[in-house]
């Protein structure tokens, strides 16, 4: 594509001048994600949060995957311990987004710290896929997105919240099969070679062997091990 | 309002949402190649493969730290089928939970 480079201009550049193409990227992944805040609200009310537990995990967690983890945890009957544990072992992505994101951002004070609360996978990956136009188009991306996301999944967690609330037996309307399914959704896209699908397959199994000798929780946290093993392993093959 | 922080509900909503910005706010904070260690690059990007996969199992096939197979199993193959056909994603939970409420319903 014969797109010109703007990226040496982008710092000086008008803040108003919004690029369309990112902007309508950022909007369709801010709607899109809404639907999986419907499905955690109601996962949320389902494990035995309330609706103000469930709407300040959106508003403070702010990171799908650990929040899905924590109520997934703790609606199976595992501690809060091992709940927190889970889901900060899934938001050490956000870190390296953070690492990723600092110099096309450039934020300090407050800004610093809006942007890291904003520093998800979709707002890293809109701003990755703007990249190409330039670092103008990147921060727009990762802003238009992240604040996006942030309107979109916490209105969305407060719908499905009180939908799951006044569903009744969670049973009765197959939310017990909904949630894991929303999982599966969330990680089939990233099982993108058969290394990762065995790595799925074996942590299935490892968790399943181990839950009747364990604390709920707890097997679920062991298959990171698995993830190590496999991350040295791929270095040792490739 | 009054938050008993002992409550385990309560203490997950916090420690989570804490956590999870302590590691927001590390990437802004820490030297890039203190993190770039490609092990550890690779490891970070198989952790949630892992952990998601090991939530699906437990959450299909387990109840009160028993391995069980009911309606959910149903509902989550489904589910399966619809994301090896490309379904999107709403269409994927409607139709575990619609086959799982089902199966409910029936048995």
């Amino acid at each position: 594509m014969a797109l010109p480079r703007r990226g040496y201009l982008g710092q000086n550049a008008p803040v108003s001048r919004v690029n369309r193409a990112t902007a309508a990227q950022s909007l369709s992944v801010s709607l899109t994600v809404g639907a999986y805040g419907i499905a955690f609200g109601a996962a949320s009310v389902a494990a035995g949060f309330s609706v103000l537990q469930s709407c300040l995990l959106s508003l403070l967690t702010f990171t799908g995957a650990s929040q899905f983890a924590v109520v997934g945890v703790l609606g199976a009957g595992g501690s809060a311990l091992s709940g927190i544990a889970t889901a900060s072992l899934l938001g050490v992505r956000n870190t390296l987004y953070g690492l990723r994101m600092a110099p096309v951002l450039q934020v300090r004070g407050l800004k610093k710290i809006v942007a890291a609360q904003l520093t998800i996978d979709e707002s890293t990956g809109v701003a990755l896929s703007q990249e190409h136009l330039g670092q103008r188009e990147a921060r727009q991306g990762f802003w238009l997105t992240g604040i996006g996301v942030y309107i979109f999944w916490n209105i969305f967690t407060l719908a499905g919240a009180l939908g799951a609330q006044a569903m009744g037996n969670p049973a009765a309307w197959g939310l017990d099969a909904a949630v894991p399914a929303a999982f599966l959704g969330l990680l089939w896209p990233r099982l993108t070679n058969k290394s990762e699908r065995l790595l799925a397959v074996a942590a299935c199994a490892l968790a399943l062997a181990m839950t009747p000798y364990f604390v709920p929780g707890f097997p679920i946290i062991a298959t990171s091990i698995l993830a190590v093993i496999f991350g040295l392993r791929a270095r040792i093959w490739k | 309002m009054e938050v008993n922080l002992i409550e385990p509900f309560w203490l997950a909503v916090i420690g989570t949402s804490l956590f999870a910005f302590l590691l927001k706010i590390l990437g802004y904070s820490v030297p890039k190649k203190w993190l770039s260690n490609p092990r550890v690059l690779k490891i970070n990007s198989l952790i949630p493969i892992a952990l998601l996969s090991a939530l699906v199992a437990v959450q299909s096939f387990t109840q009160d730290s028993r391995i069980v197979a009911d309606q959910r199993m149903a509902g989550v193959g489904v589910a399966v089928l619809a994301l090896i056909l490309r379904a999107p994603f709403p269409v994927v939970v409607l139709s575990a939970a619609a086959t799982s409420a089902a199966l409910f319903h029936i048995g």
